[in-house]
């Protein structure tokens, strides 16, 4: 033992003097005190999400497309929940007893401590009575929210929808709570990260009366709600919904691009639906009516995943190939021999031979054989020549993704040398086996979409912006992002164009459609197409441009089992030209408007010849 | 028969020490399972949950225990400056690329894993003490000796507050117990204890009353010395009249200097002439009491200057939370208020396991480390905070008995060092909790959150166990 041993005992005196003194102040603080046990029970914390309002999205003319309204959802949290009037509240936001108990059945399992959403979207009117009888509900409360609405009823595919965010979603981006809303289809979901604006969370003290006592931690950790970005697309409302008038009742799908720019101006999928429908508590009913409908398939956008055979409307790319290969000059003529040509008859009878302007007036099957037969023969081989051709059409965007907006667009199809050279050996095919190529039947699909960007690349007369939907981007302060797109040029020369055009604007002017689709205040452009179907009655194409020295607008329609482009394609994209460019529709046309409308091409077996 | 012991440590280890180990460990897992808990993740071996992770952590220290466990004891004694300074060398890598975890520079980033260094220093040098202390020519008050003694404490102190982590840094304060009881003079631990009062009473009022009362009290302890009611009153007279004076006619003249110099003048004056007669009659006894409170008098004006000028915001918060200054119950003392609130309505009996509302929705900060006691005081109430508390004390009791019986000074002196660190650690964080200490962000040992402070209390108090255990080999010099 050393001299300083008893100082241990000091040392453990302190130690359990501290000791002691913890435990008297746990005695008074635990047991003697009451305040605490009565802070601990009003101290309940409740994190409200506040949601931004999701951008609005504008069309070319400032006008409105989507915006909010408000609505309410009541939530629960349920280990709050003390027993209450079902009966009243069941009354209150108009729900079932049976459901309100399946729903807090629900919450409960989700979590006792978190909130759970009760009934979604309460409207303004129920949520007022609401209101005012919430404090007699303990653990329910009410979040605002917001729903989209569609002033013009329109442009459902493109603008797309808003839905509950799913399970997958909730596991990949941690930013999304269950309920939350998420852009599901179209420039709802393309645009996603820009609508939805940044949640806010404001965290509150409530009292056991279930009223909101204060700011939590002074609100210090509270964040504001970030408004969402609007977009300023390049659509038409306007024209948009004329467009679904004249496609009342038809199947089919119409897409306009302004071609200096690439902007789509309107792009209808028929059938359609009211976008309003998708939206509040109706929506999962109404999307099982939509989704289960298999003969009209209104939820389908047609114009990007629709894959269509182009039709005669594709002989104005093998008109381009065959000028700038060489393969033809401009006055090269060919004979036909009408129903009786060979290897492809022509559908009627026509001044004979003709070179490619009449050609293309007459959409002669005979000439687009020879066209596409010496284009096959440039290079040499049929390979070769194959592939100088194949890579022309690539560079017209066909087979290729256009725009990263419409997330379910398809790439269409072009062949490749290797598909000949399995189907029948390499070497072993020619110009012949492949003929349906030339008129633009056979292994190419394309969608409707690609269709109007070769038609704007025509007008264009040699290059084309990449297509899309939103020109600019508005922050909440208005500051205006404006978007860059790619500029594809195209390797054909513009005479060749020019050609081309000719050609074009003899179709409109020099064929029956002088009647319905040409214009006298400007020269309108066109090629109508009719496309076999192996599935039933052909369908009916037209692509077109307008007007044709300065081109604000350059479409392409596509209705399914409607037979001659001419009959109706070309004129529902005359009237919608005429009435983007004129702002309204000439009386001479109001005749054909109204047939238009009213004709139901939805279960035609057999076609009609004329209007 | 000499190796048969030496083969056979586990006969020798003392099982209550493990015993307690484990028990707090056992307990301080169901509280962070508790401070964490939520219905969506129930496994208690969910490794993305802290309660998951702490069991890992928890199997880690086992093993580091078992491992110290059969370790040579010589091989401590030998290594105990190699592994000192090795960390110190671990500190200042960690001042050049540590990263930064809520304000302090003090961690390792090891992959996924982060390491506190500091949490270890504690251990390094509580054996390169009982190294220093223990060799053959240390002499307590040796000039050489405290020297080396401040330098040892001293050097990771300061590494470590350049990390900015003032309280790990504070920890090592505790190490003067370990010194008064080998021997440091009494009078030092009395004068750390006149300094926190002084200071105290300095945070609390302000250095003119802080003054005024050690005026009074040194006045009435020189009265109960001499007797001297006369010379007493007299003292008393020149002191206030002195103040008195100066303050009448600086409010008469409109001045604005501060009474602070007035008083300070008054101590100043009173003090001469105390101790003139302290020279003339050659009282020792009083010479020392004037130098005492001309020292804490001065003490008192510093570190008010010292608050006010150098000390940083969060600083100054901390110690006026903790003393009461601002009671303002949503800022400052926001964490301490809540974790009151969430101790006091536990109640004798607490809410029971996993009932407690005050720390489910997450009111209380920290609730898994530095808060982890709110837990404790909020679900199993008085009797459990008071069993905790038990916990503690025994297992510093018997860390105290075990050194106390060990033959080697240096086991004595480690052992000391562990129960110092440890009740530091205990006192602080449930002063913390419970509003007895300031905010200073030390974990609980063996129930906070955490492996860096689990496996360093593990270290720290395992090489004392194996020390113990091997109490009939030598091991001084």
């Amino acid at each position: 033992m050393d001299t300083f041993s008893k100082r241990r005992l000091i040392i453990l005196g302190i130690f359990l003097g501290i000791g002691a003194i913890f435990i008297i102040r746990l005695f008074t603080l635990q047991i003697t005190s009451k305040t605490y046990k009565q802070f601990a029970t009003r101290n309940v914390l409740r994190k409200i999400t506040v949601y931004p309002a999701r951008g609005f999205i504008y069309d070319r003319n400032n006008n409105l497309m989507v915006y909010n309204k408000a609505a309410y959802d009541l939530m629960i949290i349920p280990r709050e929940v003390k027993s209450f009037d079902t009966t009243e509240l069941c009354n209150i936001i108009q729900l079932d007893r049976i459901e309100l108990r399946e729903a807090i059945r629900k919450a409960r399992a989700y979590s006792t401590y978190k909130p759970s959403i009760v009934v979604t979207q309460i409207s303004p009117d129920i949520y007022a009575p609401l209101q005012e009888k919430l404090y007699k509900y303990p653990g329910f409360f009410v979040q605002y929210r917001t729903l989209r609405d569609y002033p013009n009823k329109s442009a459902a595919h493109v603008l797309g929808y808003v839905g509950e965010v799913n399970q997958k979603t909730l596991e990949a981006d941690k930013y999304y709570r269950p309920g939350d809303y998420i852009g599901v289809t179209g420039l709802e979901k393309a645009y996603e990260q820009d609508l939805r604006g940044i949640k806010g969370v404001q965290k509150s003290m409530v009292d056991v009366h279930n009223r909101i006592k204060g700011k939590y931690n002074e609100g210090k950790e509270d964040t504001t709600a970030v408004l969402g970005n609007n977009l300023i697309t390049g659509l038409d409302a306007k024209l948009e919904a004329y467009a679904e008038l004249l496609m009342t009742n038809k199947r089919g799908a119409v897409v306009a691009i302004e071609p200096k720019t690439g902007e789509i101006i309107l792009m209808v999928s028929a059938p359609s639906y009211d976008p309003n429908l998708m939206v509040g508590r109706q929506r999962s009913k109404n999307y099982v009516v939509l989704d289960r409908d298999s003969i009209n398939k209104p939820m389908m956008n047609r114009a990007i995943i629709g894959r269509y055979p182009p039709g005669s409307t594709f002989k104005l790319a093998n008109a381009l190939i065959g000028l700038e290969e060489h393969a033809i000059t401009p006055l090269d003529r060919f004979s036909c021999s009408g129903k009786g040509s060979k290897p492809i008859s022509c559908t009627h009878s026509h001044v004979s031979p003709l070179a490619v302007r009449e050609g293309i007036r007459e959409s002669c099957n005979s000439f687009f054989w020879n066209n596409f037969r010496l284009i096959m023969n440039r290079k040499g081989n049929t390979a070769d020549s194959f592939q100088a051709w194949h890579d022309y059409i690539v560079s017209f965007g066909f087979g290729t993704k256009l725009s990263p907006e419409l997330s379910s667009e398809v790439k269409g199809s072009v062949p490749e040398v290797s598909l000949y050279d399995k189907w029948y050996g390499a070497k072993h095919w020619n110009a012949y086996s492949i003929r349906s190529l030339a008129i633009g039947q056979g292994e190419i699909e394309a969608t409707p979409l690609q269709m109007a960007n070769l038609c704007a690349m025509i007008a264009n007369r040699g290059y084309y912006i990449m297509p899309h939907i939103v020109r600019a981007i508005q922050t909440p302060n208005r500051e205006v992002q404006t978007l860059d797109y790619d500029k594809k040029t195209i390797n054909v020369s513009p005479e060749n164009f020019a050609i081309v055009i000719g050609g074009m604007q003899a179709v409109v002017e020099e064929t029956k459609l002088q009647f319905s689709v040409k214009q006298d205040k400007y020269i309108v452009c066109g090629k109508t197409g009719t496309v076999q179907n192996p599935h039933g009655a052909d369908h009916s194409a037209f692509v077109g441009f307008a007007p044709k020295d300065d081109p604000k607008i350059a479409i392409v329609v596509f209705i399914e089992n409607a037979g001659f482009g001419a009959t109706y394609a070309a004129p529902i994209a005359g009237l919608l030209m005429e009435k983007y460019l004129n702002d309204s529709i000439s009386p001479k046309h109001k005749d054909i408007e109204q047939k238009l409308i009213d004709t139901n091409l939805l279960d035609v077996k057999e076609v009609k010849k004329t209007l | 028969m000499v190796e048969k012991q030496e083969n056979n440590v586990w006969d020798n280890v003392d099982w209550i020490t493990i015993g307690l180990y484990l028990a707090m460990m056992l307990i301080g897992w169901i509280n962070i399972y508790a401070a964490v808990y939520n219905e969506e993740h129930k496994s208690i071996f969910d490794m993305t949950q802290r309660y998951g992770k702490q069991l890992m952590w928890i199997g880690a220290a086992i093993f580091i225990a078992v491992l110290m466990i059969n370790t040579d004891s010589k091989f401590f004694v030998t290594f105990a400056f190699p592994i000192y300074i090795a960390l110190i060398f671990v500190l200042l890598v960690v001042l050049l690329v540590g990263s930064e975890i809520k304000g302090a520079r003090s961690w390792i980033q090891l992959g996924n894993f982060s390491i506190q260094p500091s949490e270890f220093m504690k251990m390094a040098t509580s054996l390169a003490l009982a190294r220093y202390i223990s060799s053959y020519d240390f002499k307590m008050h040796d000039y050489k000796s405290l020297l080396s003694l401040a330098a040892i404490i001293g050097i990771p102190v300061g590494l470590i507050f350049l990390q900015n982590d003032t309280g790990s840094a504070i920890v090592f304060g505790i190490f003067i117990l370990v010194l008064y009881r080998e021997g440091l003079n009494g009078l030092v631990l009395f004068f750390s204890f006149l300094i926190s009062v002084v200071f105290i009473l300095t945070m609390l009022f302000d250095p003119l009353i802080t003054i005024l009362i050690l005026s009074i009290a040194a006045l009435v302890i020189n009265y109960l010395l001499k007797k001297k009611l006369q010379r007493t009153l007299i003292g008393g007279a020149t002191f206030f009249g002195i103040f008195g004076v100066l303050w009448g006619l600086n409010y008469i003249l409109g001045g604005s200097v501060s009474p602070i110099f007035f008083i300070l003048i008054a101590a100043i004056l009173t003090s001469a002439m105390f101790f003139t007669w302290a020279m003339v009659l050659r009282k020792h006894s009083l010479a020392i009491l004037i130098g005492i409170y001309l020292g804490s008098v001065l003490f008192s004006v510093s570190v008010d200057y010292v608050f006010d000028n150098i000390m940083e915001q969060h600083q100054r918060d901390r110690i006026n939370e903790l003393l009461g200054i601002h009671s303002d119950v949503l800022g400052t003392g926001y964490n301490v208020n809540q974790s009151k609130i969430a101790i006091g309505s536990g109640g004798l009996f607490g809410k029971g396991f996993l009932q407690g509302t005050q720390t489910k929705f997450d009111f209380v900060p920290e609730q898994d480390t530095d808060f982890i006691f709110c837990t404790v005081g909020e679900e199993w109430g008085f009797l459990g905070s008071t069993v905790v508390i038990g916990l503690f004390m025994a297992l510093l009791m018997r860390i105290i008995f075990l050194a106390e019986r060990s033959r080697s000074r240096f086991s004595r002196v480690y052992g000391y060092s562990v129960a110092c660190i440890i009740f530091f650690h205990f006192a602080v964080n449930i002063g913390m909790t419970i509003g007895l200490a300031p905010v200073v962000g030390i974990p609980l040992p063996f129930f906070s959150y955490g492996g860096s402070s689990l496996w360093s209390f593990t270290f720290l108090l395992f090489i004392f166990v194996r020390l113990d255990a091997s109490r009939f080999e030598q091991l001084s010099f």
